[in-house]
């Protein structure tokens, strides 16, 4: 929790039972491994660690990421049915357990994805109680962010310049940046950006015809109270 | 906007004339930039989603993937024999009913957690019945509770592997206490007493579920955090003052989950979840499942 929880963290999550993190958590996961493949997912190789891989069957963990998987939010209750779901949307699916691995959090998920149209992604990610979570890797690069508020997140190649072209596209459009993280491998840099409120689809299309840049994603916030305000 | 203390909540009361769920709003309004409609909005979804939990497991087939929990809600609603009144055996049901559509992977508002979700459901839905509070006044409810849960977050803990049950159906009980309290027009310092009596009545209560799944103890908990939470509501609301004042009792939670064993703290492996039958469930639960 922030230093000023929200009251609806503390009256919330509104989640599908039974665990915050063996479930809502574990969903979170998922649903952001999908916003960050955007396509259409049709394999998933799911690897789960520690506490996750020893019980995840009675808190329905397998059940959670597949549903986040297949776009479902931590709320919704097409949840308990998502294994099947996912047969008829064609995906199919593998599970692997790693009992003891100490590197990682007790609840800890990668989930590797491909999509219809080519897209693959691998997300590693950390359910921290209380339906939080905390992704950790993502497409080879260490990162921390959260995805309690809107979190951009790009692959670029690492030329001078770049964050100013990229800040610059964000404030057009009137979004202040709340946090900015940039992290470098090789020759690429990855940013996750993280702002105050929805970000335009023009804007992203924006970054995206920037020739240097790989890889642009929008993770929106899901379960959180701001989110649950407008529904 | 900050609140570390039951006590601080009470004094800006004082200062602003108001009462305690208009002290939450302000606090939300401030922290998150939100208008009062929003707030309300929040909450008033919070409420449909607790009723419809309540709804959910008194008509629904529930019965859990492990086989511990089997329509236990229907039973205990329908039962003829009523051990004190109507109202206490429907309340009971009532927080059995969520547990049951909890751990049957149905939609909960957690308050303050999965695990301890049936509490607040079952005292507001039955205060509305009991006493014909309009839902605008239970969306008040929830603020108060609220106030309750912040300050028990901050200086205590909600996590069973932290403080054991007291975190999870112990505060529960103290935040719907709360509720009771201010909806039957007791003052802010009865409120506090309130919350003083039933996390005194929580005190040291350990997290031991049987097979690592929050339904065995953690269930019947609930019902048992319901009458917790009347009983206590209704200590304050005589003017009986708990000797150890509220904000005083929740760092004693801390004091005493900080000092139980690990062991006890939602490992799997202490308490009932080590007894022989414990045992046998969960070996049971994990191969069939498997
Ligand atoms: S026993 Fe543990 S898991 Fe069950 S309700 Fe209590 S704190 Fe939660």
């Amino acid at each position: 929790m922030s230093e000023h929880p929200s009251i609806f963290d503390i009256l919330g999550p509104i989640m599908i039972g039974p665990s915050s993190s063996h479930t809502a958590g574990a969903s979170r996961i998922g649903l952001i491994a999908r916003q960050l493949l955007r396509d259409e997912p049709i394999k998933a190789i799911i690897t789960l660690y520690n506490s996750f891989a020893k019980t995840h069957k009675g808190h329905g963990t397998d059940k959670a990421i597949i549903g986040g998987i297949l776009g479902f939010g931590p709320d919704d209750e097409r949840i308990r049915d998502s294994l099947e779901l996912a047969r008829k949307a064609g995906l199919t699916w593998e599970f692997r357990f790693v009992g003891d691995f100490v590197k990682f959090h007790s609840n800890t998920a990668r989930v590797h994805l491909y999509g219809k149209n080519g897209g693959e992604i691998e997300v590693v990610g950390a359910s921290l109680g209380g339906g939080r979570i905390k992704i950790q890797e993502m497409a080879g690069f260490a990162v921390d962010f959260t995805a309690q508020i809107h979190t951009i997140v790009i692959i670029a190649e690492d030329i001078p310049g770049s964050i100013q072209k990229i800040s610059g596209a964000i404030a057009e459009q009137g979004v202040n940046i709340a946090n900015m993280y940039v992290s470098r491998n090789d020759k690429l840099a990855n940013m996750i950006i993280e702002v105050d409120q929805n970000v335009e689809p023009y804007t992203l299309e924006k970054i995206e015809s920037f020739s240097w840049v790989r890889f642009v994603r929008l993770v929106e916030p899901m379960l959180e109270g701001s989110s649950r305000y407008d529904k | 906007m900050e609140f570390n203390l039951l006590t601080d909540i009470v004094e800006y009361c004082k200062r602003e004339g108001k009462d305690l769920a208009e002290a939450m709003l302000d606090y939300e309004m401030a922290n998150k930039h939100l208008t009062r409609e929003q707030v309300y909005a929040g909450l008033k979804r919070v409420l449909f989603v607790m009723e419809d939990s309540v709804e959910q497991g008194l008509t629904q087939q529930v019965i859990t993937p492990s086989g511990m929990l089997q329509n236990w809600a229907k039973q205990v609603y329908h039962a003829r024999v009523e051990a004190l009144g109507a109202s206490l055996k429907k309340a009971t049901a009532r927080a059995i009913a969520v547990g049951e559509v909890n751990a049957c992977m149905g939609k909960i508002a957690a308050a303050p957690t999965a695990g301890s979700a049936g509490i607040m459901p079952a005292v507001l839905v039955t205060m509305m019945e009991e006493h014909a509070i309009p839902r605008d006044k239970i969306l008040n409810a929830l603020l108060v509770a609220a106030a309750v849960g912040l300050i028990f977050a901050k200086n205590s803990s909600f996590a069973g592997s932290e403080a054991g049950c007291m975190g999870e159906t112990g505060s529960a009980a103290a935040m719907a206490a709360a509720s009771i309290t201010y909806l039957l027009g007791g003052t802010n310092e009865q409120i506090l007493e309130a919350v003083g009596f039933a996390l005194k009545a929580s005190m040291g209560l350990v997290c031991d579920p049987v097979a690592g799944l929050v339904e065995e103890p953690c269930t019947t908990r609930n019902a048992i955090g319901v009458a917790n939470a009347f009983v206590s509501a209704q200590l304050a609301l005589a003017g009986i003052k708990s000797l150890i004042p509220a904000d005083e009792v929740i760092f004693a939670t801390k004091e005493v989950g900080d000092l139980m064993s690990p062991r006890l703290k939602e490992s799997g492996q202490g308490g009932l979840a080590n007894t022989k039958t414990g045992r046998e469930i969960q070996k049971r639960v994990f191969k069939t499942s498997d």
